[in-house]
C-alpha cells in the first residue's frame, strides 16, 4: 500500500501544484487579445501562403482587425472570404475587383535572341547571375520556371515556346511570381483589363528590334491611336491604363509588332 | 568530475551533439530547417527552455523523486514538469515582452514535444551531474542543438535553388543530408 499512495500523492500534488500555477499565471499574465482576431482568423482560408505579405493568416486577420489591412486582404480567399471577413467585422465589403497575374513578354524562344547557351542550375535567378542572364533583351522572360515552380496554387505552366501561361481559374493574384521573378515580368492586373502591353523592354526601339520580333520599340502609334488616352508611353515602353482603357482595339491594329493584344479575346 | 569544463562543454556541443550523434530532437531538426529564420527562432526557443526545464527536473529529482523513492516515475513526472512549465514560460514572455513572444510565438509550443528537452532532463540525471554541471550541460547541448540547425538550414536554403530530382525532393533529401551531416559529426567520435 505505501509506496502506491506515495506515488499517487506526489504525482497528484506536482500535477495539483503545475495546475495552479498555469491557473494563477493565466490570470496573472493576462493577455487581452481581440476575440475578433480569432473569428476572423477562422474564416480565412489558413493556408498562410503569404500572400498578402503578413506571416501567416492569423497575422493578417490581427492586421485586419486593427484595420492595417483592408477586409479583401487576402488575395487568395477572394470575394467570398473578403465578405466573410467584412460580416464579422460588421462592414460591408467593397466589392473588389479579382485581379490576375499577366505576362509582359512575348518573346518566346522563336521571337527573341539569346546571347549564349545557359547550361546551369534550372532557376531564372541563377541564370540572371550568369552575365545577367542568356536573353539578349535585359528585361525578357528568362523561361527557366522559376515562377511556375514557386505558384502557390499551380496557376502557372511553362508553354513549349518558352513563355509561362496563367491558368485564370487557379490564379489568385497573390503576387508571388512577381516577387520571385528576377526581371519582375509577371504583374498583376485587374480581371477586367481588356488590352495591356505585353513587353517589359525599356530598350530603345532600334535594339529592340534587334533582338526580338515581339518587343515594344516605343514608337507611340499605340498611344496616337487610342481615343480613350489609356496609353502611355514611358521610358520606350507603351503602358495601358486599365481604367481608361474600353477595349475598342484601335491600338491593337496600329501596332507594328502586334505586342499590344487584347487580353480578353487574345488571353496569355 | 575529471573532465575539465573546456571538453565537457566541447563534448555536449560538438563530440556527442545531441541533434546529429543522440538523435534527440530530430522532429524541429527536420522541420523547421527550410529557412534559416526559423531554424535560428526555434534554436533560440529551444536554448531558453533547455536550460530552465533542465535545471527544474533536476531540482524535481533531488528534492522529490530521490528522497520519496520515486525514480521510476521520472519519464511521467518530467513530462509533466517540461509541458508546464512551457505553457507558462509561453505565457509570461506574451506580457512581459510581445517583441520576443513574436519572435519565439509559434516554436515554444512546438518545443513541448521537442525529444531533446525531455533527454537532457533525463541525461542530466543518468550521469549523475551535480547542479552547476546540470547548468552547463543544458546550455551546451542547446548550443549543440542550434549548431547542427543553422548548418541544416544552410545547406537546405542552397538545396532550394539547386535542380533535385523529383523523387528525392524535399523531406527523402532533408533525411540523406541528415544523416551524412550526422557521419561528419561521428568522425570526431571518441576524442577525449
Amino acid at each position: 500500500m505505501g509506496p502506491i499512495v506515495i506515488a499517487i500523492g506526489a504525482m497528484g500534488a506536482l500535477g495539483l501544484g503545475l495546475s495552479v500555477i498555469l491557473g494563477v499565471a493565466s490570470k496573472v499574465f493576462y493577455v487581452y487579445v481581440d476575440p475578433r482576431i480569432t473569428q476572423v482568423a477562422d474564416v480565412l482560408p489558413g493556408a498562410n501562403c503569404g500572400g498578402c505579405g503578413y506571416a501567416g493568416c492569423s497575422d493578417c486577420a490581427a492586421a485586419i482587425v486593427e484595420g492595417k489591412a483592408p477586409v479583401n486582404a487576402c488575395k487568395a480567399g477572394g470575394a467570398s472570404v473578403a465578405e466573410a471577413v467584412a460580416g464579422v467585422l460588421g462592414v460591408s465589403a467593397a466589392a473588389a475587383e479579382r485581379e490576375v497575374a499577366r505576362i509582359f513578354c512575348k518573346g518566346d524562344n522563336s521571337k527573341a535572341e539569346r546571347k549564349f547557351r545557359y547550361i546551369g542550375i534550372n532557376d531564372c535567378r541563377a541564370a540572371m547571375l550568369v552575365s545577367g542572364g542568356d536573353k539578349s533583351c535585359s528585361y525578357g522572360c528568362l523561361g527557366l520556371g522559376t515562377c511556375v515552380a514557386n505558384c502557390p496554387f499551380g496557376a502557372l505552366s511553362m508553354g513549349e515556346d518558352g513563355l509561362p501561361r496563367v491558368d485564370d481559374e487557379k490564379c489568385t493574384a497573390c503576387g508571388t511570381c512577381v516577387k520571385v521573378c528576377p526581371r519582375h515580368i509577371p504583374k498583376v492586373v485587374p480581371v477586367s483589363q481588356k488590352a495591356a502591353s505585353l513587353c517589359s523592354s525599356h530598350d530603345v526601339g532600334k535594339l529592340v528590334k534587334e533582338i526580338c520580333e515581339a518587343g515594344c520599340l516605343g514608337c507611340g502609334l499605340c498611344k496616337k491611336a487610342c481615343p480613350e488616352k489609356a496609353v502611355e508611353v514611358v521610358k520606350f515602353l507603351s503602358v495601358v491604363d486599365a481604367t481608361k482603357c474600353t477595349g475598342c482595339g484601335k491600338c491593337f491594329e496600329k501596332c507594328p509588332t502586334g505586342i499590344i493584344q487584347s487580353l480578353v479575346f487574345n488571353v496569355v | 568530475m575529471e573532465q575539465s569544463w573546456f571538453m565537457f562543454i566541447l563534448s555536449a556541443i560538438i563530440i556527442n551533439n545531441i541533434l546529429l550523434i543522440r538523435f534527440l530532437g530530430n522532429c524541429p531538426f527536420l522541420g523547421v530547417t527550410t529557412a534559416m529564420d526559423s531554424a535560428l527562432g526555434m534554436s533560440a526557443a529551444c536554448i531558453f527552455v533547455n536550460v530552465l526545464s533542465g535545471v527544474l527536473c533536476w531540482i524535481f529529482q533531488k528534492a522529490v523523486l530521490d528522497t520519496l523513492g520515486l525514480e521510476y516515475l521520472q519519464t511521467l513526472a518530467f513530462i509533466l514538469i517540461i509541458a508546464g512549465l512551457v505553457q507558462f514560460v509561453e505565457m509570461v514572455v506574451q506580457k512581459v515582452s510581445p517583441a520576443l513572444y513574436r519572435a519565439l510565438g509559434i516554436y515554444l509550443p512546438l518545443i513541448t514535444t521537442n525529444c531533446m528537452i525531455f533527454g537532457v532532463a533525463v541525461l542530466n540525471i543518468r550521469e549523475d551531474y551535480d547542479f552547476m554541471h546540470t547548468v552547463v550541460y543544458s546550455i551546451a547541448t542547446a548550443l549543440g542543438f542550434s549548431l547542427a540547425m543553422v548548418i541544416m538550414a544552410g545547406i537546405r536554403e542552397r538545396m532550394a535553388i539547386a535542380n533535385i530530382p523529383k523523387l528525392l525532393d524535399g523531406v527523402p533529401l532533408g533525411l540523406i543530408t541528415a544523416g551524412m551531416i550526422g557521419l561528419s559529426f561521428f568522425g570526431l567520435a571518441g576524442v577525449s
